[in-house]
């Protein structure tokens, strides 16, 4: 045991201590600020930037044409010809011209620029060109735009489970959104720290170190040991990157005062397209729907088995760590270097990617679906398909299957591990196949 | 007393045989060659006195005690294959293998100063293996080895990388090791440059031992009266007693093998040459560790 606790100390204290470790923790959270940051530092720098001149031979926009905060309209006159004349010797953003027109058949609008035009300033345009046709032909018809606003209706469906455990509600995007930041984390974890693991053999196979550490301690040992070791600096890695981030956002939020630019969450459930220009009583209704809406998903964020999800996460993170960690531990064994890799590697990482796949297009539309059920209790995908459905609520025994199955599944990706391992790490200058290695398991050393 | 008895030791895989039924016994406190050419089973062995795998059948006994996992702290072995952690420092290193052998930190960090002084090192201890000259590396290894003070110590190809200096200094150390009580088991296929140094020796070929015992008395047993001699002088032999196998003449300088036969003496070769000729040098041809090994080997293939 004590020669196990010395393995894993090295293994963690020589990553930990490397500079490619120091600059991923630190640097990440800083990403993150940056993605929150950044946009939203944009948006309040591109105030003076589309400035669009209008020639309007209809006379039916020209003085409709709002200017907004970052959208200005100068209205200007004589033929399209002197007009692209103007704009040319101008720096603005675009030419907007209207022909003459009939209101119902409205036709021939066109932009002029000098670059491309961008594809959000174009639909902004059409967009506010469209309103103020239809406001013409509600007047025109006689219909008041105050009336129709009223008549507008809004709603959002509240979806509540009826179980036995009795009703609660049951936000779909939180539900699932949960599972799939789970699953996430426990897919990148596992390759990025398993493939260390198989780095970490190769290294010690090529430097023929291994030779000096087998005479004093069990091939087992060595193995778990760097198993457990990179386990933990995966481990620090991922709190280092909660904390820091949650420092570096509030530190940022504080210093600058910026409201972070809303997640494509926030705006996926208000409905709202970017760049879509809404009155202000369109506003306040899509602002009182959104609020609507993140209150319901924050009482279903209370409603979910927080603690629950954070057991299961941790089980299946370290499980799924474990059964896959001690497979590249022994591909790296198989292996001379890096590159002989590829054709071990191929079977270990189909089921990984497979899963994380099928968990959203299967798992997510049926999560108690048999699909979904064998798949979370074959233990080579179940740490990512059972971490997406636990959120929905998995009945008791699944989990336990599913646990136990895990739990005889790491054993036994170990054993075999081990028994390849202790052969492979001595064996040099060998391309070793399949069958090779099928008899590795049973040879006595 | 002995260190180590091997007996009737026998290793298979898949399609060759690495060692077949080689028994034979290392003494206490000595240097003990383990000779052969490249892929005669030596390494094998040495995988299985060391306990990274096991022989198929036969037996090895330590102190007199069957092997066990426990002896391996009472055992360094420095592999042919040289290996340490590249991105570790060398303090750090031997610290962590020796650790690995059972000492405890401060003891470790003890033993490590004396050593780094002994083999000027001193310098490197705060450096990264990976920027160390290979000879370097070497005396690192080589420390990392003895480090724990183990009764027997296994040495495979020690003085490959090493150059002549170094070589020297290495030498040095393992006669002091062997004064303190240890056993040291010389690995190597180039048999010459341990002949000097070694008390007993076993020879292996195609995974069966073909010689043991004393140098002393394998060369005792296996010289054949020979001797050169070089003078000035026509020289002439027409006893019986003395077959000459080989002579060439130089400028009234001559140089010959001369075998004695019928149980003659060398001084009785010596008092005939000395009425005949002006003798120059006299010496015994003794067969070299190599010689022996070739015939040796030719005789066991015509068996």
């Amino acid at each position: 045991m004590h020669k196990i606790w010395l393995i894993i100390q090295r293994e963690y204290l020589t990553r930990v201590r490397k500079k490619s470790f120091i600059i991923m923790t630190f640097l990440t959270p800083l990403l993150l600020a940056a993605f929150m940051v950044v946009p939203a530092w944009l948006a309040t720098v591109s105030d003076s930037s589309d400035v669009v001149m209008v020639l309007d031979e209809s006379g039916l926009f020209a003085d409709k044409l709002e200017t907004k905060k970052d959208l200005q309209f100068i209205p200007i006159q004589g033929d399209l010809e002197s007009a692209k004349e103007l704009y040319r010797e101008t720096g603005n953003t675009a030419l907007l011209y209207i022909p003459k027109m009939d209101i119902n058949d409205p036709q021939g609008f066109k932009v002029y620029s000098k670059k491309n035009t961008n594809i959000q300033t174009k639909a902004r345009l059409e967009n506010m060109l469209e309103k103020e046709i239809e406001n013409q032909r509600f007047i025109a018809s006689g219909i008041d735009r105050e009336q129709l606003n009223k008549m507008k209706a809004n709603i959002s469906i509240t979806t509540v489970n009826l179980s036995d455990e009795g009703e609660r509600d049951n936000n779909a995007w939180v539900t699932s959104g949960a599972g799939i930041v789970a699953a996430v984390i426990i897919y990148f974890f596992i390759f990025m720290y398993g493939v260390q693991i198989m780095r970490g053999v190769i290294e010690e196979k090529t430097n023929r170190i291994v030779e000096v550490i087998i005479s004093s301690v069990k091939p087992f040992q060595l193995m778990m040991g760097k198993i457990v070791g990179i386990a933990a600096v995966g481990l620090t890695q991922f709190l280092l990157w909660v904390v820091l981030s949650m420092v570096v956002v509030t530190g940022v939020q504080a210093a600058f005062g910026i409201k972070p630019a809303p997640t494509p969450a926030e705006q996926m459930m208000s409905g709202r397209v970017a760049g879509e220009d809404l009155t202000e009583e369109e506003q306040a209704v899509e602002d009182n729907k959104t609020k609507a809406v993140m209150g319901t998903a924050l009482s279903a964020l209370s409603n979910l088995n927080i603690p629950l999800i954070l057991g299961c996460f941790l089980f299946y993170f370290l499980g799924g760590y474990l059964l896959y960690g001690s497979l590249f531990g022994a591909v790296g064994a198989a292996v001379d270097n890096e590159t002989d890799t590829q054709q071990f590697m191929f079977p270990i990482t189909i089921p990984l990617v497979i899963s994380f796949i099928l968990s959203y297009s299967v798992v997510l539309q049926n999560p108690d679906g048999p699909v979904a059920f064998w798949l979370s209790v074959i233990p080579l995908t179940s740490p990512i398909i059972m971490m997406v459905r636990v959120p929905f609520g998995v009945p008791a025994w699944e989990l336990l299957v599913s646990m136990g199955a895990l739990i005889l599944g790491f054993i036994f990706t170990t054993w075999i591990a081990a028994r390849i391992y202790r052969v492979g790490i001595l064996m040099y200058g060998k391309k070793v196949s399949y069958r090779e290695l099928s008899k590795w398991l049973f040879y006595r050393v | 007393m002995s260190i180590l008895k091997i007996d009737g030791v026998s290793k298979r895989y898949a399609n060759h045989t690495a060692l077949n039924n080689v028994s034979f016994v290392i003494p206490t406190g000595c240097i003990f060659g383990l000779l052969g050419p490249n892929g005669a089973g030596k390494t094998s062995l040495i995988r299985i006195i060391t306990q990274i795998t096991g022989a198929d059948t036969g037996e090895i006994l330590f102190k007199g005690n069957r092997l066990k996992p426990d002896h391996i702290r009472e055992m360094g072995y420095l592999p042919e294959e040289r290996g340490l952690y590249k991105k570790m420092k060398v303090g750090e290193q031997l610290l962590y293998l020796a650790q690995l052998k059972g000492l405890t930190k401060a003891d470790a960090t003890e033993r490590i100063k004396g050593w780094i002084d002994r083999l000027e090192i001193r310098d490197w201890v705060g450096k990264n293996i990976e920027d160390l000259s290979k000879g370097m590396q070497q005396k690192v290894q080589f420390i990392a080895t003895v480090l724990h003070e183990p009764a027997l110590i296994i040495l495979d190809e020690p003085f490959s990388g090493f150059d002549p200096i170094n070589a020297n200094l290495i030498k040095d150390e393992i006669l002091r090791l062997r004064e303190r009580g240890a056993s040291i088991i010389f690995s190597t296929h180039r048999m010459e440059s341990v002949e000097e140094l070694c008390d007993n020796i076993a020879l292996i070929n195609r995974a069966q031992k073909v010689l043991d015992g004393s140098v002393k008395e394998i060369k005792e047993a296996y010289k054949t009266d020979t001797f050169q001699v070089i003078g000035n002088g026509k020289l002439m032999i027409l006893n019986p007693d003395f077959q000459v196998l080989e002579q060439h003449e130089n400028h009234g300088v001559f140089r010959a093998s001369i075998k004695l036969l019928n149980g003659t003496q060398p001084n009785d070769l010596l008092r005939y040459l000395i009425e005949r000729v002006e003798v120059h040098s006299f010496i015994e041809l003794v067969p070299s560790i190599n010689d022996i090994f070739i015939r040796k080997v030719k005789e066991t293939h015509h068996a």
